[in-house]
């Protein structure tokens, strides 16, 4: 085996996570500075589609959890064995798409579907909101117009 | 929280939804960082080690080519440990240049011969908004039926 092609095991103990936003609403950049916010020491970095988070994986759980209540319906997230940067993945060793973008791409075009989907099964599945109580009429309680004037008469009487 | 295994392995989708609701996916990644994170004389300059296609022959024949055993020595293990799987059936992405189809065809026959019957989701990509409402809440069905607890 050549030197230079043995790579020495790095970030061992860590996960990485792609997390995908395909939102009119929310924007990478936006998912990205909440999630610097609450990183607490994860290395994270931002791409066209969203981000990749790297680091123990209990951490890494937390933070993808609070990222999604961003936008539930319109964040997606997966595995990925890789750490960011590594030379037998990084486009900037190898040169063009990896082979994995392409089943990205392609997913990609199915948000819509998926984000469909699970919208309408939120507002399926979402409690109904009940009133307390019925709507209150403007001249409840008040004195009856009819009445007024009959007083208003009677006064002048 | 069960283990679900995804075909396609490499799927974001069927990824996220797994872990969306509450269960662990077993995908390509998972078994991709257990290789390249564990330091040993065989650290991988790629995803395989040269051990990995004589793991592969428990799953393949010899004269099978070794680009399938050394698939199966990653996806075999994870199948025999899954508790359930679920198979996009139309995935043209699986093959070409992120797969191979006879491992697929392979990877397909073996969860459905697991002992004891795996559950097993069958879908197509959805194409539309009703598909997509009809796939989503497939997978959630699917998924809150399983035995063990959610994480939700």
């Amino acid at each position: 085996m050549k030197e230079r092609e043995y790579v020495p095991p790095t970030y061992v103990g860590t996960v990485t996570k792609y997390v995908f936003i395909d939102s009119p609403n929310t924007t990478p950049q936006t998912l990205l500075i909440r999630a610097y916010e609450i990183s607490d020491g994860l290395m994270i970095k931002e791409t066209c589609f969203g981000l990749q988070v790297t680091g123990a994986p209990e951490k890494v759980k937390q933070l993808i959890k609070e990222l999604r209540t961003v936008d539930p319906a319109h964040i997606f997230v997966k595995d990925r064995g890789f750490p960011p940067g590594d030379p037998r993945r990084c486009r900037a060793n190898l040169g063009g798409a990896r082979p994995g973008y392409y089943g990205h791409e392609f997913e990609s075009g199915l948000f819509r579907y998926i984000s469909h989907g699970l919208e309408e099964l939120e507002r399926n599945t979402a409690p109904a909101v009940t009133r307390l109580g019925g709507k209150k009429r403007l001249d409840e309680g008040k004195l009856p117009l009819n009445r007024l004037l009959e007083i208003i008469k009677n006064e002048e009487a | 929280m069960a283990k679900v295994f995804i075909f396609p392995a490499t799927s974001l989708i069927l990824s996220d939804m797994v872990e969306r609701w509450g269960h662990e996916a077993l995908g390509a990644a998972t078994g991709i960082r257990e290789r390249i994170q564990t330091a040993s004389l065989d650290s991988p300059p790629l995803q395989m080690t040269p051990e990995d296609p004589k793991k592969g022959l428990k799953y393949a024949a010899v004269e099978v080519p070794c680009g399938v055993r050394g698939r199966m020595a990653l996806y075999g293990p994870m199948i025999e440990e899954a508790d359930a799987a679920i198979i996009i059936n139309d995935a043209d992405l699986s093959f070409g240049c992120m797969g191979c189809a006879r491992t697929n065809e392979l990877v397909m026959f073996m969860i459905r011969q697991q002992q004891g019957g795996l559950p097993v989701l069958d879908i197509k990509y959805p194409e539309t908004d009703d598909e997509g409402f009809a796939f989503v809440s497939q997978i959630k069905e699917f998924l809150t039926g399983l035995e063990g607890d959610s994480d939700d």
